[in-house]
């Protein structure tokens, strides 16, 4: 076997493994928050009732999951793009995962505050 | 090893003259797939190629529409907990803002009605499961895009 070739196992797969289960998960939040927002028609204390449960810690980290799930899909999406248009997309598939993976990384200590700050000032006072 | 000569070039001896004189010319050989008069139009029409394209152009607007929209809604001005109905009230106050979220409910909603349909064919291997599940699939994205679609053009600021 030549090295360098096998797909299976490596960064192609695995980039491919966790687009499509961070896709999924994505779809599935999309059909529940175009539900909550129709409360708004329902009334503006329904729809603030229900928007009070994602102000709570433990949604709150779920929250932060779904940015993590979004920031993947959206950098690693650029990749697959790049790999079907650009000439050389293919050749540098890898440095371009590790480009996303390190920009996640990035975005993603940059999201922590934002995101999860107001559950922990709830949990452990301000 | 050595007494084998073979040429640097790679053409062998046959390859160098012509078979083929016009006494006796080469064969003739037909196109395997020359269309004629009984071939149909088209046996299948470029839906998957259409699809796989929309995936790209999509996700290339989605990016900027929906990591615009969580840096507004959990990232700027307090995060989540300045959301509520008044919130919603402000922004849907502004056609711009009335585009970008519609925008964003139709294009997400294909992006990610056409990925699962790839998973599910990919994965559901017997017929009859794939074709509830895409029923189902369908349904729900058809109903979804449609309420969703209601909720942005009849929202009322004046409810109660």
């Amino acid at each position: 076997m030549p090295a360098g070739t096998l797909y299976r196992g490596r960064e192609g797969m695995w980039s491919w493994v966790a687009h499509r289960v961070t896709g999924v998960l994505i779809f599935f939040f999309l059909f529940v928050h175009v539900l909550d927002t129709a409360l708004v028609r329902v009334s503006p204390e329904a729809y603030d009732t229900v928007v009070a449960t994602y102000k709570t810690p433990i949604v709150a980290l779920l929250e932060y999951g779904l940015v993590a799930a979004i920031l993947f899909h959206a950098l690693n999406g650029l990749r697959v793009i790049a790999v079907d248009f650009w000439v050389k997309g293919a050749r540098y598939q890898k440095q371009m995962l590790w480009t996303v993976v390190a920009l996640w990384v990035v975005l993603m200590l940059g999201a922590i505050y934002p995101v999860l700050g107001h559950a922990a000032r709830e949990l452990f006072g301000s | 090893m050595s007494t084998t000569e073979s040429p640097a070039s790679g053409i062998g001896p046959v390859e160098g003259a012509s078979l083929y004189t016009p006494d006796n010319p080469a064969p003739l050989i037909e196109p395997p797939r020359a269309r004629t008069k009984k071939t149909p139009k088209s046996t299948r029409g470029n839906f998957e190629m259409v699809a796989w394209l929309f995936m790209r152009l999509s996700g290339v607007v989605l990016v900027v529409l929906v990591l615009g929209h969580l840096l507004i809604q959990l990232v700027l001005d307090g995060g989540v907990s300045k959301i509520g109905f008044a919130f919603v009230a402000g922004r849907w106050a502004s056609p711009f803002w009335q585009v970008w979220d519609l925008a964003m409910l139709w294009l997400a909603m294909l992006h990610g009605a056409n990925g699962l349909r790839t998973v599910i064919n990919d994965y559901a291997e017997r017929t009859n499961t794939r074709l509830w599940l895409k029923g189902l699939l369908y349904t729900a994205t058809v109903f979804t895009i449609l309420l969703g679609t209601l909720v942005i053009f009849t929202f009322d600021p004046n409810i109660r």
